[in-house]
């Protein structure tokens, strides 16, 4: 069987610098991979690479065989690749809801039909699916700057997941989000990766968050890939401890 | 409560329709003239609103798309053109013309990208100016015929005002669905967040010169409008004095607000009629005001609507939300 997400010998420099310095590994269907490592050791940069944000300077990326690398963006996310970002990224102006419609409406129909066709594109009843799902109710008519910081993250996970993608890249979903909520969010997250039957690959650095949530992790140190296996076996690795520690 | 705010706002529209219906029974030629003005100049700055205010996208070039559009029909109904196929020459050649404006806008933002649009501004300026075998330079182009509507002649100033009012009318409603369909919500996610609309698989790209194009074809609508009420045109309207003011109609106006325009063109263009008795001082006054409502409302005279209408509900709604618990069961 062909993995979902293949990444082959990447590599991203910037100047000098090699933030990305070869990284390969593969996500299986239906898996949640953890990518950590410490600050710096290029998780974002990866992730960007992947994502077709930025190009990167040598390497490959597969989505199910096929050669994605480079692609623009929203090219990619139409092939049913999404993610979120590290720092909050929804639109404040926006409803929650017309927030939910936006990451779904430029799945559907062509660009006459999104102009003269229905106002929500026919998703108003899918958006509030996605909203009971993230428990999000008795929110969904407030603009999106309304809401609390730990909310705005439930609503910028949902966004990712309105288009049933294939293939979701969470950074850092549990940044800065409150206890309560967290468990909250790993249980949803759990429950969408179960229902949706989709792939995940989660960069984290709350270490409770990340050994709770995925079945397998790749620990990235100065853009390198360090070790890879089960949670538990990836916290006992002297190579893991020692990038994390320091020199 | 949803009801009652939207039987008002019908009212309140209604009402606005019926007084631009009426007004002009009152009024002199030149109030007509300068109603006029105002209805076709909003039309222009419906259009920025759209590429600034909506998208994001900084222009500086609106007053060359009035340009283009009052001088396609300055020159081809002078020849005999039917004035119908002015609005869709004009609003072609404008379209086709913003849409390669936005290129620049792919690459720089802000305001690099109001400098961008300024030469462009510009440049067309001297166009109009220079090539004298076309446009007729600084003698620019005279005796400009009103059109006929359904066998009706425009010419007297109340009859042309009803026809640019009509024009407004369906500018606005044609608008006001564009900026209710999922384009108008690409167009705010392009403003707001373009990297994150574009993971979302909005094709930014697309939307930012579709943003222009579209702001460009408006622009040219109302310079179609242009030529035919003052029935001569030469380059000095076109300046980039007139792109400054429409800008300011916006911003006055409040920015990314559908009415915003058509608030601010009163001020940029009825305004300074009514200061008129000021004589000397009348600009000084009415940069004051511009200023004083700038700098206390950034959102401008439909920001300001907005914070003595709504203000009573906006309190409850956010008492409403620290009520609900942050996290549900």
């Amino acid at each position: 069987m062909t993995p979902v997400l293949e990444v082959r010998d990447l590599r991203k420099s910037f100047g000098g610098i090699h933030a990305v310095d070869g990284a390969s590994f593969e996500v299986c269907e239906g898996e949640i991979l953890g990518i950590i490592g410490p600050n710096g050791s290029g998780k974002s940069t990866l992730f960007n690479c992947i994502l077709g944000q930025l190009r990167p300077t040598a390497g490959e990326v597969r989505l199910d065989g096929r050669l994605v690398t480079g692609m623009r963006p929203c090219d990619l996310n139409r092939l049913g690749v999404s993610r979120t970002f590290q720092l909050l990224q929804v639109f404040p102006e926006l409803s929650v809801r017309e927030n939910l419609i936006l990451a779904g409406q430029e799945h559907c129909g062509t660009m006459l039909s999104r102009l003269i066709g229905r106002r929500d594109a026919g998703l108003t009843p899918a958006a509030d699916r996605m909203i009971e799902f993230f428990r999000l109710g008795h929110l969904a008519d407030q603009k999106a700057s309304g809401l609390s910081y730990g909310q705005q993250k439930l609503l910028d996970a949902a966004m990712a997941f309105m288009a049933g993608p294939r293939l979701v890249l969470l950074d850092e979903p549990a940044g800065g989000v409150n206890l309560t909520m967290l468990a909250n969010l790993r249980d949803r997250l759990k429950a969408i990766n179960v229902e949706q039957k989709s792939t995940f690959v989660v960069i984290e650095h709350n270490m409770e968050f990340v050994m709770a949530l995925c079945q397998r992790i790749v620990v990235l140190a100065e853009g390198r890939i360090i070790a890879e296996g089960e949670p538990a076996a990836v916290r006992r690795d002297p190579k893991v401890i020692e990038a994390y520690l320091g020199h | 409560m949803r009801r009652w705010t939207t039987l008002l706002n019908i009212g309140t529209l209604t009402l606005c329709a019926v007084f631009l219906i009426v007004l002009p029974f009152f009024l002199r030629p030149y109030g007509v003239y300068i109603l006029t003005l105002w209805a076709v100049m909003t039309v222009a700055a419906i259009g920025l609103n759209l590429t600034l205010g909506y998208a994001g996208q900084v222009s500086m070039a609106q007053a060359a798309f009035v340009g283009i559009g009052a001088y396609i029909t300055a020159l081809l109904t002078t020849h005999g053109w039917p004035f119908w196929s002015m609005y869709i020459l004009a609003g072609i050649a404008c379209f086709a013309i913003g849409w390669l404006l936005g290129y620049p806008a792919l690459r720089v933002q802000h305001h690099y990208l109001a400098f961008v649009t300024l030469a462009f501004n510009t440049l067309l300026f001297l166009a109009f100016r220079n090539e004298e075998w076309l446009t007729g330079g600084n003698y620019g182009v005279s005796n400009i015929p009103r059109p006929p509507v359904l066998g009706w002649t425009t010419d007297p100033p109340r009859s042309f005002y009803f026809f640019c009012l009509a024009n407004l009318g369906i500018v606005s409603v044609a608008t006001w669905w564009l900026l209710r369909s999922p384009w108008g919500r690409a167009f705010v996610a392009l403003r707001e967040n373009p990297i994150r609309a574009l993971s979302l698989g909005v094709d930014t790209r697309r939307y930012t010169l579709m943003a222009f194009a579209l702001g460009a074809a408006l622009g040219g609508i109302s310079g179609v409008l242009y030529a035919p009420l003052v029935q001569f045109v030469d380059p000095v309207p076109f300046s980039l004095a007139l792109s400054l003011n429409l800008l300011m109609m916006v911003v006055v106006g409040g920015s990314g607000y559908f009415f915003g325009p058509f608030l601010g063109a009163i001020v940029s263009v009825l305004l300074p009629e009514w200061l008129r008795f000021a004589e000397g001082y009348y600009l000084i006054g009415y940069a004051l005001l511009v200023m004083v409502l700038i700098v206390f409302y950034p959102s401008g005279l439909m920001g300001l609507a907005e914070r003595i209408i709504y203000r009573p509900q906006k309190t409850a709604a956010a008492s409403a939300t620290t009520a609900v618990p942050e996290t549900a069961p």
